[in-house]
């Protein structure tokens, strides 16, 4: 039994933290709003050339061949500084599932992901819109069951504009005769691993802004000064901040659970990223809920930027399966027929 | 990571479930908050000891087995799992004794932990005051030293089974002039000492499971202070810090009692779901009862490797005893109009003991520094915000 992280695993997440601090700023991002793609291409470079958008392909292929539980941390840090970039769903979701389809269609995209040269994106019936599919070289896409992969030239987009202006969302038509790369039964494990890929990055990314949206708000707090003394210092305005924090404490081993679940195709992933999600985006949505409290009528306008963190977290609530999907998911398990929850049983394989 | 159990755990759980199947009574015993219940609790305590069970995070020369924090999980496990006795030396065995091993001489700790391991020695807890709480720094018990003893003064307050208890640890003041933490000592006193009387408090089940303690010229002598003269609140701290972080609520207690509760939601689905609330609720608490033991897991593989517990520790409280409430609180409403009935009453059938356990739940964020001050202390010292002005007594 050994719940920590490595030296190399936490050495890594320092890495791109102190990177994506310094590039990944909130002037960065309101200017990504104003651009056309709201994509930034030298800084998807910048992020292949520091081996991250490569991490989950095979060293074969170009990449570093590192696993979902290497990644789980660096997807904190996404969420830490609201990246816009597609880096979680494609470190998660695409490669996992590009090398799972494997063949020619491994052979020809994974090494052009892992160098950046190309972008592969993935999307799901069940999410309503494709997140980011106005720049995908290859477009992975999940439909009644059946999981096509398609380039620009065989489908076309409708943009549908999210109250996060980072956000990017597409539904997609297909042009022409398209036929699946995979259907039926065999594409069954797959679909399943994308969606449970998808909950976890969102999962890791709500534990980044909920952090960052306690820090913000500690910041603002000790600032702002009301009857001549800083409003965190009162004990109304602490305990909202308190109960964010306890709640994120508590939201943490959950996921770094699932992410070595799914690492290890473990038989209780699902339950484990369905815990996962819904813990973290619990947080994450309860940072956001006293954060604008606690700034005030400054939490409420456009330029303070609390809403890059606060408009991301209520996004990833409801993308990847919402809690209502989630919370199905736990019930069924809990509420089966048989005695298999209890004090030991959480390492167990079900 | 790796969060398989190892061979050598494997086995040592399983050494603890037989031993528990062996050993625990069929029948349960009487609550502990009673005379005859807490003697009965005091002969499991022997019991537990003598197979090196009380606490298996102690060295094997003071009783104990030397175990790291994962196999005292793991102990926990099995020992909610198989329904075993409550614990009624817990003061002695997770808040004195930690704090004595930290702080005591060589001399305290040979005469006072192996038999407090083997329950010849009961511990009660003697810090709250009348007029000191959640303000424990307020403390007006008087310790003056004449010669080789000291003589206390004053009252304490709120000390569990105090009745019956052998001893009592606490904090006095020992410089009268002392003001707020300062000049504080932490003393250990027998409670059939000449002088004491302690006076039952009942409960809100009406049981006299607390007390005050009077102290009237009680003399103690010099070795039962803990630490140095006017440092007892340093040491006191530590004992809170123990109190609050890992070992006082092992997560098994509250996975058990999800447990319990999602068996009970499932018998009476019938009339629960005529309140959409309830499913969510039990969904919740077997959801939190989870989180709370990975987090555990975590910090304890943390620690095992040389990690510390800083003040996020603090988070645990509130955690621990808001989600007893929430699940208590959710199993009464299932219960509905037999929630209110005690388990001997005709009418309460399959009741189970959701009743005790919804009134106990009452006082999880009340004792060991209410949640409020616990929530203060996150606020100022995990994420740094800034100190209230305190207004100096």
């Amino acid at each position: 039994m050994n719940f920590t992280f490595t030296e190399d695993q936490l050495l890594f997440q320092a890495t791109l933290r102190e990177f994506l601090v310094n590039e990944v700023t909130a002037p960065r991002i309101r200017q990504s709003w104003d651009s056309d793609t709201g994509r930034d291409g030298e800084l998807w470079q910048q992020l292949s050339g520091l081996g991250v958008v490569g991490m989950t392909v095979p060293e074969a292929c170009g990449g570093l061949g590192m696993s979902e539980l290497d990644f789980v941390l660096l997807a904190q840090e996404c969420g830490y500084v609201a990246l816009p970039e597609p880096l979680v769903n494609t470190v998660l979701v695409a490669v996992p599932l590009i090398t799972g389809l494997g063949g020619e269609l491994a052979a020809q995209w994974l090494p052009k992901i892992a160098t950046g040269e190309a972008k592969a994106v993935v999307g799901m019936e069940q999410n309503l819109v494709v997140e980011d599919a106005h720049i995908a070289d290859l477009l992975l896409l999940e439909r009644e069951g059946a999981i096509y992969a398609l380039t620009p030239d065989q489908f076309e987009l409708e943009h549908n504009e999210s109250i996060d202006p980072s956000r990017r969302l597409f539904r997609v038509t297909f042009v022409g005769d398209v036929e699946p790369v995979l259907s039926g039964p065999p594409a069954a494990p797959l679909i399943e691993m994308m969606r449970n890929r998808g909950a976890l990055g969102c999962a890791a990314q709500a534990l980044g802004l909920a952090q960052r949206m306690i820090e913000l708000s500690v910041a603002y707090t000790s600032e702002r000064r009301q009857f001549g003394k800083p409003i965190g210092s009162f004990q109304a305005v602490k305990h909202h901040m308190a109960n964010v924090a306890v709640r994120l404490e508590y939201a943490r081993a959950p996921v770094h659970r699932a992410a070595y679940a799914i690492a290890g195709e473990l038989q209780n992933a699902a339950l484990a990223v369905s815990h996962a999600k819904l813990a973290a985006c619990e947080a994450a949505n309860l940072a956001a809920k006293h954060s604008i409290q606690v700034h005030g009528a400054m939490g409420y306008t456009w330029e303070v930027d609390l809403h890059i963190f606060m408009k991301k977290a209520w996004s990833l609530a409801n993308t990847w399966g919402d809690p209502g999907f989630h919370k199905s998911r736990v019930a069924e398990f809990v509420l089966a027929d048989g005695d298999f929850i209890g004090a030991g049983t959480t390492f167990a394989k079900h | 990571m790796d969060l398989a159990f190892t061979r050598k755990q494997q086995l040592f759980r399983q050494e603890v479930r037989e031993w528990l199947i062996a050993n625990v009574p069929a029948q349960p015993l009487q609550t502990y908050d009673t005379e005859e219940g807490f003697r009965q609790h005091r002969a499991w305590e022997v019991l537990l000891h003598r197979d090196r069970w009380t606490m298996v995070t102690w060295p094997e020369s003071l009783g104990g087995r030397g175990s790291d924090l994962i196999e005292w999980l793991i102990f926990e496990e099995e020992y909610y799992r198989a329904g075993a006795p409550k614990r009624v030396n817990m003061n002695g065995i997770c808040l004195l004794g930690p704090t004595l091993m930290e702080y005591g001489t060589p001399e305290q700790k040979a005469r006072v932990l192996p038999r407090m391991a083997s329950g010849e020695d009961i511990w009660a807890q003697a810090w709250s005051e009348p007029g000191a709480g959640s303000d424990m720094a307020a403390i007006r018990a008087r310790a003056e030293r004449r010669d080789d003893k000291y003589v206390i003064n004053g009252q304490k307050i709120w000390s569990t089974r105090a009745l019956w208890a052998d001893w009592c640890f606490g904090m006095f003041r020992t410089d009268p002039e002392s003001e707020r933490h300062n000049g504080l000592t932490f003393v250990l006193v027998p409670l059939n000492s000449a002088g004491i009387t302690v006076r039952p408090i009942p409960q809100l089940d009406g049981l006299p499971g607390f007390a005050e303690i009077f102290f009237d010229n009680v003399e103690v002598p010099l070795e039962n202070r803990l630490g140095d003269e006017g440092a007892g609140w340093s040491v006191a701290m530590a004992t809170a810090g123990f109190e609050r972080g890992l070992m006082l609520r092992a997560p098994a207690r509250f996975q058990e009692a999800a447990r319990r509760l999602v068996h009970l939601y499932k018998a009476n689905r019938d009339t629960a779901d005529r309140d959409p609330a309830i499913k969510e609720a039990v969904l919740r608490a077997y959801l939190d009862a989870e989180s709370y033991c990975l987090t555990t897991y975590q910090i304890a593989c943390r620690l095992n490797r040389g990690g510390k517990i800083g003040p996020e520790s603090s988070t645990n409280k509130v955690f621990w005893s808001e989600l007893d409430q929430d699940m208590c609180a959710t199993a009464i409403s299932i219960l509905g109009a037999r929630a209110e009935l005690l388990p001997h009453a005709p009418a309460a059938v399959g009741v189970g003991t959701w009743l005790d356990d919804f009134l106990f739940a009452q006082s999880g964020p009340i004792y060991a520094g209410s949640n409020e001050i616990q929530r203060n202390i996150i606020a100022e010292r995990m994420l740094g915000m800034p100190r209230e002005g305190r207004v100096p007594s």
